[in-house]
């Protein structure tokens, strides 16, 4: 008798399970953990007062960027810049000692490889196909881009991880979000996700591992593919996927941490099974029409809070739920906007593009193509341009997009997660708006009272000529 | 895991939807390497608007708070469980729970209860003048007056709760099962292994 069809997360959740407890908990293998050093100080600090060991520290590789400056980090001599926040340099100073206590590989702040936790693990080939991947991060999910299943974890699973390489799980449901027909010009992967969070809401995938299907994700980049499964978390699924495919072996081929030579071939043939069986069966299905989706922005505090550029900010009776009614009448207070206002009209005094949802070469490219040859409007006060990682940075530099981002107006940082969550120094100002690459419009996110517009890169970079939130198909092609 | 099994006392009528754990926790107080003091940044935002329900005096120490649909959504911070037991409270009761934050809370023994919106409104209702009991053993969330409401919860973490049992120290005990399972994974799959040594020795 044929086994029963399985989908993609069946097949990698079936392949790592190590025990199965009689009450459903199963005993769940992690091929990768990426650390961190805002989620991982107290869990080696914990390891070590219990005095237990990492288990397999080959599989664990460190990296900062949460905490660190994206200011220069050395001086023209060479040596290393000191970090002026007490706390923040502590923190870092803590991974950087404990990653070699433990035996675990560290990237250190000015290594070439320093990057975004969620840019470094796929562009190192740490992060592979079919693999389980955990670190201290929600975004963890964007590793779901390669066909991993991927999520974030808490630190006292992080300990969890590092003592025994395994975690305890109850199986997820699954959903299928399945998009047909084709992204029109100057719409990006950023506004596929936002649109699709939009129609399934904050807590629609909540219990479930999304799988995106369909023709738009199979002629995705693996930049875009990263960027969708990211935002995965902010549907409430803690884990997001895509199979993997010819796009993405390519992607993969030659990177440091990559298998090579025959355990390529291997690996290959053991990716292309994983694919979802014909005929198996998902616990919800979601169909989005791939012409329906605009450029998108979010208007309020919550990523389900979304609507076309073209589009006017809602009035909050338009809601047939009362407490969306009341959530929507303080977000509107909050970001100071009133009903009825078109996007279009909505000014922004800073731009950020950064962050593990849109930092990657391809975001940075969609970005200069609408920056070049124009200059940040005099209303905007600050722009920012943060690459993913050293990688990317180097890689824009040679393709000169640095200097259209400067010579537009935009200071061009090291690599980090920067103003998406701003920990380190780079924050918007209580009161002001900013049109951000990042995943989050929470209250406070981006700095005590900011106002956060979630966009797509290219989306900000017209946000930053116009001074307002503006659709960029208006600025391509003149 | 400190051991869990009845929680009584006020409970703290937020009501809030979509409470995420930038809210619980801003990202300017993640910045510490200890689990203790975080109670200070503790749903900083909303303390700081008048009238909010935390500056009540009778809900000062108050174990228990009672939100809206998706606690706990956004951010894997562990800061946010750690901030709220900081300041007293041990169990949160809401409609739904985002994944990660109900994981996080069962690790540092909170308890994340999750009941019908109409149960939670009626909560809401008789936390501004009286007590609530979640008694976990019998997964039942009573009031002074007749209100019964039964809650389900995962079988394995009740039980951890109320033996107090700590996970890692369970896991490691399975240490044959996880050896066997690495075996046999480095045979059929033995390129997942030390992938570093590729990056070092390049083929």
């Amino acid at each position: 008798m044929a086994s029963k069809p399985r989908t993609l997360y069946e097949k990698i959740w079936d392949a790592h399970v190590v025990e199965r407890q009689d009450d459903g908990t199963c005993l769940v293998y992690i091929d990768r953990h990426l650390v961190h050093e805002v989620t991982s100080p107290q869990a080696f600090e914990a390891l070590r007062i219990a005095g237990r060991t990492v288990r397999r520290p080959d599989l664990t590789l460190a990296v900062p960027d949460h905490n660190l400056p994206t200011t220069p980090r050395l001086a023209s001599d060479g040596s290393r810049l000191p970090i002026a926040d007490k706390q923040s340099a502590a923190q870092l100073a803590a991974l950087e000692a404990n990653a070699p206590a433990f035996g675990i590989d560290y990237i250190d702040a000015v290594a070439p490889e320093q990057g975004i936790v969620h840019v470094v693990g796929p562009e190192q080939g740490f992060s592979l196909p079919g693999t389980t991947i955990v670190c201290g991060d929600s975004h963890t999910a964007a590793h779901g881009g390669i066909g991993a299943l991927a999520f974030g974890i808490g630190t006292s699973e992080v300990e969890h991880v590092l003592a025994t390489q395994t975690l305890l799980l109850r199986p997820s449901k699954t959903m299928e979000v399945r998009v047909e027909g084709e992204l029109g010009p100057g719409v990006t992967p950023k506004d596929l996700i936002l649109h699709i969070i939009g129609v399934i809401g904050t807590a629609g995938g909540t219990g479930h591992v999304i799988e995106y299907r369909g023709p738009v994700f199979e002629q995705m980049s693996v930049e875009g593919r990263l960027t969708v499964c990211n935002m995965s978390i902010e549907g409430g699924a803690r884990a997001g996927l895509i199979a993997p495919d010819e796009t993405v072996f390519e992607y993969l081929k030659g990177r440091p941490y990559a298998p090579s030579g025959e355990a390529w071939t291997d690996a290959v043939e053991w990716w292309r099974s994983l694919a979802t069986d014909e005929g198996a069966s998902f616990d919800k299905s979601v169909f989005i029409d791939a012409a329906d989706v605009e450029p998108t922005v979010s208007w309020g505090t919550s990523p389900e809070d979304v609507v076309a550029i073209g589009g006017a900010v809602p009035s909050p009776d338009s809601f047939a739920d009362p407490s969306k009614q009341e959530a929507a009448r303080k977000s509107l207070d909050y970001m100071g906007l009133a009903p009825g206002t078109p996007l279009e009209e909505v000014e922004v005094e800073n731009i950020f593009i950064g962050s593990c949802t849109n930092s990657r070469i391809e975001d940075l490219r969609a970005a200069a193509a609408v920056l070049e040859g124009r200059k940040k409007a005099a209303n905007v006060r600050w722009a920012i341009a943060v690459p993913g990682s050293g990688l990317v940075k180097r890689q824009a530099e040679e393709e000169g997009l640095d200097r259209i981002f400067t010579d537009a107006g935009f200071e061009w940082r090291e690599p980090g997660c920067s103003a998406c969550l701003a920990m380190n120094p780079d924050k918007v100002p209580p009161g002001e708006r900013c049109a951000s690459t990042s995943n989050r419009n929470f209250v406070g996110r981006q700095g005590p009272g900011s106002r956060t517009h979630l966009l797509s890169p290219a989306m900000a970079a017209a946000a930053a000529v116009t001074g307002r939130l503006t659709d960029v198909r208006k600025l391509m092609g003149e | 895991m400190k051991q869990v099994s009845t929680i009584s006392g006020r409970a703290i009528p937020l009501g809030l939807k979509n409470v995420d754990t930038d809210v619980i926790i801003p990202a300017h107080w993640l910045k510490t390497v200890s689990r203790e003091g975080l109670g200070k940044g503790a749903f900083e935002s909303i303390r700081q608007t008048p009238g909010n329900p935390f500056d009540v005096e009778d809900f000062a120490g108050a174990p228990i708070l009672i939100a809206g649909d998706n606690f706990g959504c956004g951010s894997s911070r562990e800061h946010a469980a750690w901030a709220m037991l900081d300041m007293g409270l041990t169990a949160v009761i809401a409609p739904s729970f985002s994944d990660i934050f109900s994981g996080n809370a069962f690790k540092n023994g909170i308890l994340a209860v999750e009941l019908p919106q109409e149960q939670v409104d009626r909560l809401l209702e008789v936390a501004k003048d009286h007590p609530i009991t979640i008694d976990l053993e019998n997964q039942v969330v009573t009031t002074p007056f007749q209100d019964r409401f039964a809650f389900e919860v995962d079988p394995f973490r009740k039980h951890c709760l109320l033996n107090g049992l700590d996970e890692i120290g369970l896991t490691l005990e399975r240490d044959a099962s996880i050896a066997k399972y690495e075996e046999t994974r480095a045979a059929s799959l033995p390129w997942l292994d030390a992938p570093h040594k590729k990056r070092r020795e390049p083929a």
